[in-house]
């Protein structure tokens, strides 16, 4: 018979770790689906994802069960991309000048007719993530959570432990990150 | 270039593109392989935590008597007499062999 998520919590917290493997194979996909908005390489997902299971283990006992198990873990992933992302911090002052010939297309057709030309393609998409990835850490988790998934500032405040005036503050400087960056997009692809 | 319309237009391709939601083969065995092997570490982390409380309070332990000696003196009265004791007591077999001689 399956056990129930707080009978396999209950079991891993009297000592029997097998117990939570049921909760990791469970969790896995939404635990990498999360991974996979933060980092580009499936080794660093991979990385971020054992890290908040290894982190979940630990802090098992922290689990009051007062919500469900699914939400402390995404808040803890979402923690752990943070740290990632921080840890990671590259060079973000790469030029654009390295804008593929399909990303540069696109621009050049937003700049002549931008409401007609669709989102929905590989190019911006492309330039999206390259965008995001120019982003300081706390601006990219801003702009992801509350632009890209939507979440009301409240969700927000409960994922990374921030309180609300501050993912507000936050949110104000994101938005303002991202268009000085967009600014800096070349004005002709020809320069 | 209206940039908050491009910003839009960005963040709607950034909703378009969902990432998988794939897990690497076996990813739940080798997280449970690593928490075992911590918990082997974990073990001897918790000798080497309890050796150095145990240390920890032998010197706060060492640190209050000898505080309190300093503060506290023997009566050099009671110094006397209980060295002079010593004495008698050590030479009292000398002694008694003295006197049957």
């Amino acid at each position: 018979m399956e056990r129930t998520e707080a009978e396999l919590i209950s079991a891993v917290l009297k000592g029997n770790a097998a117990s939570f493997e049921p909760l990791v194979q469970k969790y896995s996909p939404r635990v990498f689906a999360t991974a996979r908005r933060y980092a580009r390489r499936e080794s660093e997902v991979e990385d971020i994802a054992q890290e908040a299971w290894l982190k979940a283990f630990e802090k098992l006992g922290s689990f009051r069960g007062e919500a469900p198990f699914e939400h402390w873990l995404m808040r803890l992933t979402v923690r752990t991309c943070y740290d990632f992302l921080r840890k990671h911090q590259r060079n973000r002052e790469s030029a654009f000048s390295d804008l593929t010939e399909p990303e540069n297309d696109w621009l050049e057709r937003f700049r002549t007719q931008s409401e007609a030309v669709s989102e929905n393609t590989d190019a911006a998409r492309l330039l999206v993530a390259r965008i995001l990835e120019r982003l300081s850490p706390p601006a990219r988790l801003i702009i992801m959570l509350l632009e890209i998934e939507d979440r009301s500032v409240r969700e927000i405040a409960a994922l990374t432990g921030w309180s609300v005036p501050l993912v507000k503050v936050r949110a104000f400087r994101a938005r303002a990150e991202m268009r000085k960056i967009l600014a800096k997009l070349p004005k002709d692809k020809y320069m | 270039m209206n940039l908050a319309e491009l910003q839009k237009k960005l963040i709607a391709a950034a909703r378009t593109n969902a990432p998988g939601d794939g897990v690497p083969y076996a990813f739940e065995k080798r997280v449970m392989a690593l928490l075992a092997s911590r918990a082997v570490t974990d073990d001897l982390a918790l000798w080497v935590r309890g050796l150095w409380r145990a240390a920890v309070s032998c010197v706060g332990i060492a640190l209050l008597v000898s505080a309190w000696a300093l503060f506290n003196p023997a009566s050099s009265a009671n110094t006397e007499d209980l060295s002079q004791n010593f004495e008698n007591t050590l030479l009292a077999s000398v002694d008694q062999s003295v006197q049957t001689q």
